[in-house]
């Protein structure tokens, strides 16, 4: 750990009717680090994602964010306070420009509750989304519907979008899912170059276990609602328990 | 140096043409004209949630609290001024708005449509009702003064017709204004994706609720301004064909521009008055077809068929 917790969760539990979709997770994330999450499909990776941004509410457990309690707080409230998140199927506004998607992400970001009333397109921000459109790679596609570009443009996008606010805490729902293997590392190296800029906290749910050994410093290994292991990526990715339940290899 | 906005341009110039030609213009086109920009003020506000993908089909309540407020005032307060009364049909369907908006931001599509239309209804089985207030017949309203006098008949007509294109462009320019902000551009945002507006910390309930207001505000003005130009109100304001009206309005028109709503409202104006003429019996069938028409060429109703043909020339 690299510095005070950003994120504190604890004993957090979600039941879906007779279903475990969480329980009892622990876990504590410092300032600044980059956590992977992995585990098999529905092992309850995103459910964590969706209780900590307020999308599903825990039936126990709390959830502190920088000191602050996030259970019962809605989605909007969460964003403000500085965690925020992209999605596994891009959520982007498919009729606007890629360059409007971002102003508009930008334009709620700077502006808060009451100021919405300030032109979208100040040249300023105008100025400052196009130099984003630079540094995601995808100014080319600036004045073409989100609904056109490729897949990976729109994945990008979408995390452009959700790093609008100076996000303390960020968390990214499988960003290489959808994306050819051959461009994965590229992406995840755009990513990450901007994450680093914007010296972010970073969750990252991801199956490709080539991208958690090279980006995750830490992993977290999901297995049916519980923490299975959780410590450095060699670590965790040799343990045995792991090896049977998620990643899928044998031991040699 | 910032090149000038052309819309502002084009509504800064069609004011004064439109004052100027009100002078020699007859009265029949007066009248029009005025109907049609009333019409087209109230349209605007319906473009507004369009964007969103809401429609209102109930618009006509909050034309019809307007001009009754405005009714109500001068006969039974004996307040009669010109500017004032507009602003109390304003305020009157404001308010309503902001009450009934809390219970409309909650719903979408079809819902919001219906139970726009519910509000509208209910107002309108009121009206019919209430025998102080005429009942269907509903009661002539006063003529307006302005500060304490009272001008002639050709004198107020051209007062009023003034006001009205002065509000048209004065409303239009506001909306136009709107628009370009960080609120207004959520519109379509809000239609494409209402999860990520949540998730950028905006509440899309609170964008629906200030559009309904505007919505709300704008039709007040419209009724209140449509009541002292026609000189009567009756309950047929509130009724459903009103409001499927405006809808048409809305949709023949187009989101493209704060201009297109006039102009639709225009140019339904023009077919109705000709049509009404020269083929009584068929001129709603004469609507429809042209509603079809753009509907199947025009999808973006016609302010895309001018703008296509901007792109031709």
């Amino acid at each position: 750990m690299t510095g005070p917790p950003v994120l504190e969760v604890r004993r957090l539990t979600k039941l879906f009717d007779q279903v475990v979709a969480a329980r009892d997770i622990d876990v504590s994330i410092a300032t600044e680090e980059i956590v992977s999450i992995i585990g098999a499909n529905g092992a309850g990776k995103t459910t964590f994602v969706n209780l900590v941004t307020g999308y599903a509410h825990p039936s126990a457990g709390s959830i502190r964010f920088r000191g602050q309690e996030l259970v019962g707080l809605r989605p909007r409230d969460i964003t403000r306070l500085g965690v925020c998140r992209s999605f596994q199927v891009p959520q982007v506004f498919s009729t606007m420009s890629v360059l409007d998607n971002l102003l508009i992400a930008y334009g709620l970001a700077d502006s808060g509750r009451r100021a919405g009333l300030h032109p979208l397109a100040s040249r300023d921000r105008v100025a400052a989304c196009e130099g984003l459109l630079r540094v995601y790679r995808i100014e080319a596609y600036r004045d073409r519907p989100a609904a056109v570009v490729p897949q990976g443009v729109r994945k990008l996008l979408d995390i452009a979008m959700a790093t609008a606010r100076e996000a303390t805490l960020l968390f990214l729902d499988e960003p290489t899912s959808g994306i050819a293997t051959e461009e994965k590392f590229a992406v995840m190296d755009i990513v990450m170059a901007a994450l680093a800029q914007r010296k972010a906290t970073v969750v990252f749910i991801e199956h490709d276990i080539d991208i958690v050994e090279r980006y995750g410093t830490r992993v977290v290994a999901f297995h049916e609602g519980r923490i299975l292991a959780d410590g450095p990526a060699a670590g965790v990715l040799g343990d045995s328990r792991v090896r049977e339940h998620v990643t899928g290899r044998r031991r040699a | 140096m910032r090149a000038p906005d052309r819309t502002v341009v084009a509504l800064v110039m069609a004011f004064v043409v439109l004052v100027a030609a009100g002078f020699f213009l007859p009265s029949w086109a007066v009248s029009l004209l005025v109907v049609s920009l009333a019409r087209g003020i109230v349209a605007l506000g319906l473009m507004v949630q369009f964007r969103s993908g809401l429609v209102s089909f109930g618009q006509a309540l909050f034309f019809a609290v307007g001009g009754y407020a405005v009714g109500l005032i001068a006969l039974k307060l004996r307040v009669t001024d010109v500017i004032l009364l507009p602003l109390v049909g304003v305020a009157a369907a404001t308010l309503l708005g902001v009450a009934l908006g809390f219970l409309m931001r909650r719903y979408r599509e079809i819902f919001f449509a219906m139970l726009s239309l519910g509000f509208s209804m209910l107002f309108y089985g009121l009206l019919v009702k209430t025998e102080t207030l005429g009942s269907t017949d509903g009661f002539n309203v006063p003529t307006p003064t302005v500060f304490g006098l009272r001008l002639s008949v050709l004198a107020t007509r051209t007062l009023l017709y003034d006001l009205t294109v002065a509000s048209a462009v004065g409303v239009a320019l506001g909306v136009h204004w709107y628009l370009g902000t960080i609120l207004g551009r959520l519109d379509t945002a809000l239609r494409d994706n209402e999860v990520r507006v949540e998730y950028l910390g905006y509440a899309p309930a609170r964008v629906i609720h200030v559009q309904y207001v505007l919505g709300a505000a704008l039709a007040g003005g419209a009724g209140a301004l449509t009541a002292l130009a026609v000189g009567h109100i009756d309950p047929s304001m509130a009724y459903w064909t009103t409001s499927g009206e405006l809808v048409f309005v809305t949709i023949l028109s187009g989101t493209g521009s704060v201009i297109a709503p006039f102009l639709g409202s225009l140019v339904f104006g023009l077919i109705q008055t000709f049509a009404l003429q020269y083929a009584p019996s068929i001129w709603q069938m004469i609507l429809g077809v042209a509603l079809l028409a753009i509907i199947l060429y025009f999808p973006g109703g016609l302010w895309s068929a001018l703008e296509r043909s901007r792109v031709r020339a």
